[in-house]
């Protein structure tokens, strides 16, 4: 019969052992789970432990994947919540109607986009997901909870970005946006410099809704930062071509890649070569919502390019004041000690307030990049940057982190013990168990 | 646009046949045990595009009422142009083995019930001349195994009902399709690790609402499940009886 078994997160760092329990119907309660402990668990695209419930069970929500209302006038969208945002693409963009915020794949459901708050290339003008977020169901061991932002406000606050531990979110009710078009008029422009990222960064955020930079993360002395400024707005042109959507992905990495593919040599080459690939400073084209969005999502399993090590994402935010300097540092950082992959994302957080106790977005910049899992080397660099970043007032996102250390995590999220009251007693998260470790905090 | 009457509406297969209904903007007359359950799939077949969603909570092991739930279909449909047969459970092996009433009742739901509802719905399609039925039947049915041969053998029952009844309606302008699916990943078969066998019951659905459009005789779901049981069934009987499956 069920047994406990191996469920990775999206980094394939961490194995833990959990059985799993599939959820089919909103109408559980936590009487009839297992004694042990629990964790929702969607489409696992959480990098680190925080979708990991090493020992425990992980509920997994993919079942509750029902509509329950849409108003295509008002665009307000009810569904359970293992309803994936690819999902709710399919079927809003026909009607008009698109995600207010978007993370960079599809391939998320709407509980784990509440859990942990998640951001998108319109974080300056929008904010974060859960400002999207009108209501929803909680089921704790005390019995089923609506919260909006007004009812039951306190478990709404530490539910949006509360890692799922303050109960199961069985639906949820989100306000979509409207949109002419399902194409994207983007502009990319290439720039030599952090400066220059700066500046092209200040003028962007008036004029694009979207905004994001691709940085080649090997680049030094006088190209360091370098890379390319990428934004959009939604095309004014009618809907008539709604764009294709995918529902897979394109091609599928069919195995774990060797662990010689990812070294500092073909990165540089494939760094550069993407650097340059665009000849002129400044280019513009009108493209599909998809691959604009989601350009990671072509690729199925890309976390076996790294191999059977697994990958970590670093992804830290830091406040504006200092946000030029610590950036340029990190970066100096990163180059020096050649371990960055080709994925290395720059974005400016807007001011716009986040509705969660424990939400990661925060005003200023938020730079994040991938590693391949080098074991000691890459721990000894993270250890180096999360130095930086705590000194500054920074924060790392929980999302994507498999390794800060108590001590750190309480500095970052000082809501933590405000947060911890609202905890349901019966939940818990291997993330959850690793930052709060007593010794740790000491350490 | 078709009117589609599903029997066993919350399975998940029969929920991913809908929700491709759905999409289609058809009709749907949905019968299924649980009413509440039932009430949430009818509210996502809506949010889906269904252009109508009926909903009628009756347990189908009660052959008495199906004249009834038929009547009742057409009635709101207007007419019913198609059927789907999808109720059914997964008998518990060991307990069937330890007590032939387990056997019984599981009988009752995977084959009686289907086979007399099959019945009644052939009936008023052949006097009509038109109407489709699909029927999911299962892999299971195609040869007795030690670990499944309970459920394997209702539903061997239900294909060579299904096969008959073909038979019997062939110069109609009625339809039989036989769905036989393999493994599906779905809450009945929750407590089974997966492997890259099974299927998505969306998938699935999909794969069976095309025979409302396209009738076909019998089709194996996934397709590679056909050469699968053709070898399966290939091995002589003195081997197969020594063999753990």
């Amino acid at each position: 019969m069920t047994a406990a078994r191996r469920i990775d997160s999206w980094g394939r760092v961490l194995h833990a052992r959990q059985l799993p329990v599939p959820l089919a119907w909103r109408d559980v309660s936590l009487e009839a789970l297992p004694d042990s402990s629990l964790l929702a668990h969607g489409l696992g695209r959480t990098y680190g432990d925080g979708c990991l419930n090493d020992g425990g069970a992980l509920l997994l929500t993919r079942g509750l994947d029902r509509f329950i209302a849409f108003d295509s006038k008002t665009g307000i969208l009810r569904c359970e919540a293992g309803v994936s945002l690819e999902e709710i693409i399919r079927l809003a963009l026909p009607r008009g109607w698109f995600l207010p915020v978007t993370p960079g794949t599809k391939y998320v459901t709407v509980g784990g986009a509440i859990a942990n708050d998640v951001h998108g290339k319109n974080h300056h003008r929008a904010g974060t997901f859960g400002r999207f977020v009108r209501a929803f169901e909680l089921v704790r061991s005390d019995g089923r909870v609506e919260c909006t932002p007004e009812k039951n406000a306190d478990l709404f606050r530490a539910t949006v970005g509360g890692l799922g531990l303050t109960g199961l979110v069985t639906w949820a009710e989100i306000q979509l946006k409207p949109v002419t078009s399902a194409i994207v008029e983007q502009e990319v422009t290439k720039f030599r410099s952090l400066d220059e990222f700066f500046a092209l960064n200040q003028e962007a955020d008036h004029k694009f809704e979207y905004t994001v930079a691709w940085i080649d993360g090997l680049a030094t002395g006088r190209s360091l930062g370098r890379g390319h400024f990428i934004s959009g707005n939604h095309a004014p042109a009618d809907l008539a071509h709604p764009g294709k959507i995918r529902a897979k992905p394109l091609l599928r990495v069919p195995f774990d890649a060797p662990k010689w593919l990812l070294n500092p040599v073909t990165i540089r080459l494939f760094n550069t070569a993407y650097y340059h690939r665009q000849l002129r400073r400044v280019s513009r084209s009108t493209t599909s919502f998809d691959p604009f969005f989601y350009p990671l999502d072509l690729v199925g399993e890309w976390n076996r390019i790294y191999g059977t090590g697994g990958l970590f994402q670093y992804q830290c935010a830091v406040p504006p004041q200092s946000m030029r300097e610590v950036i340029r540092a990190l970066l100096v950082e990163i180059a020096r000690s050649r371990q960055a992959s080709f994925l290395a994302v720059l974005k400016t957080f807007g001011d716009l307030k986040s509705p969660g106790l424990m939400s990661f977005p925060r005003p200023g910049a938020t730079l994040s990049l991938d590693f391949a899992n080098r074991g000691e080397v890459t721990n000894a660099l993270f250890e180096r940057l999360d130095a930086m970043v705590e000194e500054c007032g920074g924060a790392l996102y929980p999302a994507k982190d498999a390794r800060m250390s108590p001590a750190r995590f309480r500095r970052f999220f000082p809501a933590w013990e405000e947060f911890a009251r609202h905890l349901e007693p019966r939940f818990s998260s291997s993330f959850w168990r690793r930052v709060t470790d007593a010794k740790g905090a000491r350490a | 646009m078709k009117r589609i009457l599903v029997l066993g509406a919350n399975s998940a297969i029969a929920q991913g046949a809908e929700r491709e209904a759905s999409r289609q903007g058809d009709a749907l007359f949905l019968v299924a045990r649980n009413e509440e359950h039932l009430a949430q799939v009818a509210d996502d077949l809506r949010v889906r595009g269904a252009s109508q969603v009926h909903t009628l909570a009756a347990d189908l092991t009660d052959a008495t009422r199906h004249e009834a739930i038929l009547d009742a279909a057409e009635a709101a449909l207007g007419s019913v142009d198609g059927a789907l047969v999808a109720h059914g459970v997964l008998t518990d092996q060991p307990a069937a083995e330890r007590d032939p009433e387990v056997l019984r009742r599981d009988f009752d739901v995977n084959f009686l019930s289907a086979a007399s509802l099959l019945t009644h719905l052939a009936n008023r399609f052949e006097a009509r001349g038109s109407g489709a039925l699909v029927v999911i039947s299962s892999v299971a049915g195609d040869r007795g195994r030690q670990s499944n041969y309970a459920y394997g053998s209702a539903k061997a029952a239900l294909s060579a009902f299904a096969s008959g009844l073909r038979n019997r309606l062939a110069k109609s302008r009625v339809t039989v399709t036989t769905v036989k699916a393999g493994f599906v990943d779905t809450p009945m078969t929750a407590h089974v690790a997966k492997n890259a066998l099974f299927a998505s019951a969306g998938d699935l659905g999909r794969a069976i609402y095309r025979c409302f459009d396209k009738p076909r005789d019998v089709v194996y779901l996934p397709w590679f499940w056909r050469p699968i049981m053709g070898v399966v069934r290939a091995v002589p009987e003195r081997l197969f009886k020594q063999m753990k499956l």
